[in-house]
């Protein structure tokens, strides 16, 4: 009895941690590349290609820049990102407001015209855009790159704020408002920093679709080359280390962002929740 | 502004729960046009307006040095279908199977972060969301070293002598994965999995886990629970992952360029060499309204079918 009573624990024991486990392999799958692409940071590799491991060294951390025009294309990326956030994040909050807190006519269809940038394949976009700047005798470049990202941002940051703004009760503003406060201010006391959460989602998701956006950008840059459009010219000429080098900075730098912010969250969330509790102790 | 304070008729409130419970003064009915102005005027000009440029586009003909004329040429869309008919099929079969691997493989994920994960759940989190700040394109390029010829991948399934049974299905070739079916679909599955997980766990975290606790007390075995309460509780989820894969799965061209050779080119990489390298705007044009046409009406399509219509 004894004998087979350990292989049917252990097959319980793997019937019972069956959805953890897949889940964690699933995990380990989303996780790997990142992996990869640290430890192939320390590569030393023969040749253009940093596709095989030959020896450790830390050359490329050392000498991150050490690539012609690398950095040159991170720091237009950077700078498209920004103004791009800045663009779609004052523009989609604006429309989400709108969405949120009235009702007009034509809702439906601005509704409508929000939700199609996000179920288009990013391709026909990018080729339209295109069609659009050849047939205007638009130079690609710079604000073309600019234009297309704060377009295909909008409608992300509009459904990350409408969210927020929708959950919050609208009564909040009337009390303010009852309690003499003017518009300016039930705005700036009251709904911005409910909706502020939202906003910097939106904000936040901007940054990362712009910064990484490589289809749109393929077909409307000219010659102007992003990082994105450096790691795919790359792919093709040659994929210098200092690639790995960037990605995995890029990939500590957004775990300590997140990070940091959960930290803050569940910091917030506890501090709320001791004044409270001492406030009932009190009482 | 007190003053007017009314409460809106139960049947408006109804009908959206989120606006404010008084009657809007008329100098105040403007407000909402002009704060939709700039952002609307922003997509109408630069999504809209480009949609229709490139309707007309796919009517012209002429070359890039004689300069492109409307001439009603409606062929250009049937000459385009009868030539790229194989990656339009490639392009729907590709990410019509990466949109299941990453509802197989992304449901325990998001259900271990939504019931399981306990403590450890902001660290999972991350880890989903943080390839999202990481660029795809090198984490694509990584994929390379991973599938490499004689890499551990190939060399583990070639071991279990499972590349014979993908090489008789036709997803790999030989001895390698690289530049194979396989790895484009894994490729394919790898890059939009997050935006599977991401709506599963929405949908699956509202879920009121006393509903598994009852299911349970009513004698329901773990599957069964699974089957009639779990999953037709996280049906939003389920279709908001799948279009959220689908779409864009079907017009990439980056893993197909990237980890694929010139036999699994999907209709993206046709759109974009007929844009950029060849220069025949018409038939590029032609080719992704196609494409979009299609997109339109499976989702619509599916959207119906699944009977969820509060997507947006």
């Amino acid at each position: 009895m004894a004998a087979t009573d350990t292989p049917t624990k252990a097959l319980r024991w793997l019937r019972r941690n069956l959805v953890t486990l897949a889940g964690l392999a699933t995990l380990a799958y989303l996780v790997l590349p990142n992996v990869v692409v640290m430890v192939f940071s320390f590569n030393k590799p023969n040749g253009r290609f940093n596709y095989q491991w030959t020896r450790f060294s830390t050359d490329a951390w050392t000498d991150p820049c050490g690539v012609a025009d690398m950095c040159g294309s991170l720091g237009l990326s950077l700078e498209i990102a920004v103004w791009a956030t800045v663009g779609a994040t004052v523009l989609g909050t604006m429309i989400a407001f709108a969405l949120a807190r009235y009702r007009f006519r034509a809702r439906a269809g601005v509704n409508t015209l929000i939700f199609l940038p996000m179920a288009m394949p990013e391709v026909v976009m990018a080729a339209s855009l295109a069609t659009l700047f050849l047939n205007m005798g638009i130079q690609f470049g710079f604000w073309t790159i600019l234009i297309a990202h704060i377009m295909f941002c909008l409608s992300f940051v509009v459904t990350a704020v409408k969210a927020r703004v929708m959950s919050m009760d609208p009564r909040l503003e009337q009390a303010a408002q009852d309690l003499y406060a003017t518009p300016v201010q039930t705005f700036l006391r009251v709904t911005l920093p409910i909706a502020a959460p939202g906003i910097a989602a939106g904000a936040l998701l901007s940054f990362a679709l712009s910064f990484d956006d490589f289809i749109i950008t393929n077909f409307n840059a000219g010659s102007t080359v992003t990082f994105p459009m450096f790691v795919w010219g790359s792919a093709q000429r040659g994929t210098p280390v200092q690639i790995n080098v960037i990605g995995t900075a890029m990939f500590l730098v957004a775990v300590l962002c997140v990070f940091v912010g959960q930290l803050a969250g569940t910091q917030r969330k506890r501090s709320k929740h001791s004044k409270r509790s001492k406030r009932s102790q009190r009482s | 502004m007190t003053a007017t304070a009314a409460p809106a008729p139960p049947d408006e409130q109804a009908e959206d729960e989120a606006l404010p419970l008084r009657r809007t003064p008329t100098r105040k009915r403007l407000v909402p046009y002009w704060l939709l102005l700039p952002g609307i005027l922003w997509l109408v000009v630069f999504f809209a307006a480009p949609l229709v440029y490139q309707a007309s586009t796919s009517l012209q003909t002429g070359s890039l040095e004689e300069g492109f004329k409307v001439t009603w040429h409606v062929a250009t869309y049937w000459d385009a279908l009868a030539e790229y008919w194989p990656q339009f099929v490639r392009s729907v079969g590709y990410a019509a199977v990466a949109t299941v691997l990453c509802l197989l493989l992304g449901y325990p994920l998001a259900y271990l972060i939504a019931f399981k994960a306990g403590r450890w759940r902001n660290l999972v989190m991350i880890l989903v969301i943080a390839p999202f700040f990481t660029s795809f394109l090198i984490r694509t390029l990584a994929w390379k070293t991973i599938l490499a010829d004689g890499g551990p991948v190939v060399g583990a399934l070639d071991a279990l002598h499972l590349l014979d049974v993908t090489g008789a299905l036709g997803i790999t070739e030989g001895h390698r994965v690289l530049a194979t079916p396989l790895a484009v679909v894994c490729g394919l599955t790898y890059n939009f999995l997050p935006f599977m997980v991401l709506p599963l766990y929405t949908s699956l975290e509202r879920i009121d886990p006393r509903l598994h606790e009852a299911a349970g007390d009513l004698y329901a075995r773990p599957a069964t629970t699974f089957r009639r309460v779990t999953f037709p509780l996280s049906m939003p989820g389920v279709v908001a992952g799948t279009l959220l894969t689908f779409i864009p799965a079907a017009g990439d061209y980056i893993n197909a360029e990237l980890l694929g050779s010139t036999d699994q080119k999907m209709i993206g990489n046709v759109i974009q060499s007929q844009f950029l390298r060849v220069l025949d705007y018409p038939t590029a044009a032609a080719l992704s309204f196609i494409l979009m046409a299609a997109i339109l009406a499976m989702v619509t399509l599916y959207i119906r079918k699944s009977g969820t219509e509060d997507l947006v």
